[in-house]
């Protein structure tokens, strides 16, 4: 049968062919499934948007003034919408609006899997209401084809206010008050006359000993004070240091030099040079260019103190502050030509390989003990037993967490979130 | 007063620090900020004081013919040409139409900025590869127990981090395999250690910021 007598063998096929051709009209107009397909919209006019498609809202929302800050941020968390498994939630959308009744305005959005949102917009003092909506949408070319959205009922109002305590820091208010206290206690006792006993720390004990090395050989030491800045307290912890060695070095009349890559490192290291030297009676000794300054580039510092090194041949070298990747690169070099070498930081990630190039490291709390060690004072020595005691408080946490853990109490979990 | 008012200044400061850091509230969550401007404030005329030095020492070595004189004149045409580049691209960044920033890309002082001073910088960072080869090499000699089990170790995480190591051993069920073996190296012994030498910082960090605010140490000024 041709395929022209199908349709226009007589009036009833004409009738059918003209009805095909209407459903097919109405199917592209979207006219007919309207009320399942969501409506064409290019603008943001939410209110247009059509309700068929319409996602469920997120459940168990709750709006609260975040704890703890100075004020102008509002928490926002709820449950995920039942029609997020479905995919018909893409985003969620966050409004606010000063008054329940409205205009409410967007303030931000979240994708699927978060829960929540901060708002941190909002005015000190001044009650916002919210309300949370699922959204769905489908988007070509970056243009919204179809969007509907399911909104939540208004929660509110609440207000950001201003805080005179973080709550969220009260674990490490407790700690810092019984650190604090323990150092404190021991400090008052070391200086009413209790002798307190403090473990030998090899690298510290060798200090005296290498300076005696470069005044042997007749070769100046060098001091590479880390490169950070003065507001870095491995920097400051270094300063202490570097006075107590170039004391050593003023006494053995030995030359100290002292490379730097900070201008501010720069001014207070020539004050402890020159101040070692006056000390033990030698001012004329001290020589302005002993500290000077390098470069503030990292690689450029690490590329001049090699040069240095190789060509200036040090008997001893110090390293200690905050060092990075030219960690490496100086304590090879210094390695390579034969130096005694005496490391310090805090940077956990540089202590393996100081560990592997120079002869003693000063491994992280040995750094900021190491100046009071030095001194030999009562009080100072006090503080390195506060030190002591925080770290047996930490001890019998750790086990105590371990057990209860073990045990299945989540007690160490709990004290961790607050 | 030479030394009173330093210290002063240190334990207000460090004290105010302190207290922002557990009070959020007005006026003490302006407290970092504040000190944090005056220390980028003095740190920058403070680079003058860095920059003067390095220029007089590298003048007087050249005068005076000391050893090594030659590095000292690279060091002063070196931040000569920098210098006098970095102003003549900003000025005439600035009378440009549009105006541009002398380190925009095109610019004189790019150029010797990614022609001269990224490679030098690169290679720098480059030789850290054989200064870790010769590092190893020492570390992992097997002199006594601990060198040898730091060896061990260090065989089975190099090992267990290539595809390779796992090739090997893929005859053993998936959680006996090496790289299975590296990932708890590096999670629970590995771990546990940087956590400890972490607790013993923080510690320090504590005692040592606690004596520095309450003037028990003072060697940092230049007078103890």
């Amino acid at each position: 049968m041709k395929l022209n007598n199908l349709f226009f063998s007589s009036n009833s096929s004409r009738f059918s062919l003209i009805f095909l051709l209407f459903i097919m009209i109405l199917l592209i107009n979207g006219s007919v499934f309207g009320q399942d397909k969501p409506v064409l919209s290019d603008s943001l006019n939410y209110d247009s948007i059509i309700t068929a498609s319409k996602p469920l809202p997120p459940v168990d929302i709750r709006v609260k003034d975040e704890p703890g800050d100075a004020g102008g941020v509002i928490d926002i968390s709820w449950k995920p919408s039942p029609d997020e498994k479905n995919g018909k939630v893409k985003e969620y959308l966050i409004f606010r609006s000063k008054s329940k009744s409205g205009p409410f305005k967007e303030v931000g959005n979240s994708t699927v899997g978060v829960t929540s949102y901060m708002d941190n917009k909002a005015d000190l003092g001044v009650g916002f209401y919210y309300k949370v909506a699922s959204f769905n949408f489908a988007k070509e070319n970056g243009n919204y084809l179809w969007k509907s959205m399911g909104e939540s009922e208004v929660y509110g109002p609440v207000k950001s206010t201003a805080q005179w305590f973080n709550i969220k820091r009260l674990n490490i208010f407790i700690g810092i008050i019984v650190l604090c206290g323990a150092i404190i206690y021991f400090i008052f006792a070391a200086k009413s006359g209790k002798s307190f006993y403090i473990r030998k720390i090899a690298g510290i004990e060798e200090v005296e000993n290498a300076v005696g090395r470069a005044t042997e050989m007749g070769r100046s030491i060098y001091y590479i004070p880390g490169i950070n800045d003065m507001d870095d307290v491995q920097t400051l912890a270094s300063m202490t240091i570097l006075g107590r060695v170039a004391t050593f070095a003023a006494e053995n009349d030995t030359r100290i030099d002292v490379p730097v890559s900070r201008s501010l490192v720069m001014v207070t290291a020539k004050e402890m040079v020159r101040e070692a030297y006056s000390k033990v009676g030698r001012p004329d000794s001290f020589r302005e260019d002993q500290v000077r300054y390098l470069t503030d580039d990292q690689f450029g510092y690490a590329a001049a103190v090699d040069g240095l090194f190789v060509r200036e041949k040090p008997a001893t070298i110090f390293m200690i502050g905050a060092f990075f990747a030219e960690s490496l690169i100086i304590a090879e070099t210094g390695n390579s030509i034969g130096a005694i070498q005496i490391a310090g930081t805090a940077m956990p990630a540089q202590l393996p390989f100081f560990v592997a190039a120079c002869d003693y490291t000063l491994i992280g709390e040995e750094l900021f003990a190491a100046s009071a060690y030095l001194s030999r004072e009562p009080k100072l020595l006090g503080s390195l037993k506060g030190q002591d005691f925080g770290k047996a408080v930490f001890l019998i946490a750790i086990i105590i967490g371990v057990i209860l853990e073990s045990f299945g109490i989540p007690f160490s979990k709990f004290f961790m979130a607050h | 007063m030479k030394r009173e008012i330093p210290v002063a200044i240190t334990f207000i400061v460090g004290t105010a620090y302190l207290i922002a850091y557990f009070i959020p509230h007005e006026p003490f969550n302006y407290f970092e900020n504040w000190f944090n401007d005056w220390f980028a404030v003095i740190a920058a005329f403070a680079i003058w004081l860095g920059v003067l030095n390095l220029i007089k020492i590298s003048t007087i070595k050249i005068v005076r013919k000391s050893p090594d004189w030659p590095y000292s004149v690279l060091i002063i045409v070196s931040f000569i040409i920098i210098v006098f580049f970095g102003f003549y691209e900003g000025y005439r960044g600035l009378y440009a139409n549009p105006h541009y920033s002398f380190r925009d890309p095109g610019t004189s002082f790019d150029w010797l900025y990614v022609n001269v001073y990224t490679p030098l910088s690169a290679t720098m960072f480059a030789l850290l590869a054989f200064f870790v080869a010769s590092a190893s090499y020492r570390a992992f000699r097997a002199r006594n127990f601990e060198a040898t089990l730091l060896l061990l170790a260090a065989f089975l995480v190099m090992l267990g981090r290539v595809p390779v190591g796992d090739i090997l051993t893929s005859w053993l069920p998936h959680q006996y395999q090496l790289s299975q073996w590296a990932n708890w190296i590096m999670h629970v012994p590995n771990t546990a250690g940087q956590r400890a030498i972490m607790i013993g910082i923080a510690l320090g960090l504590v005692s040592t910021s606690l004596r520095i605010i309450l003037g028990l140490e003072r060697s940092y000024l230049g007078n103890d």
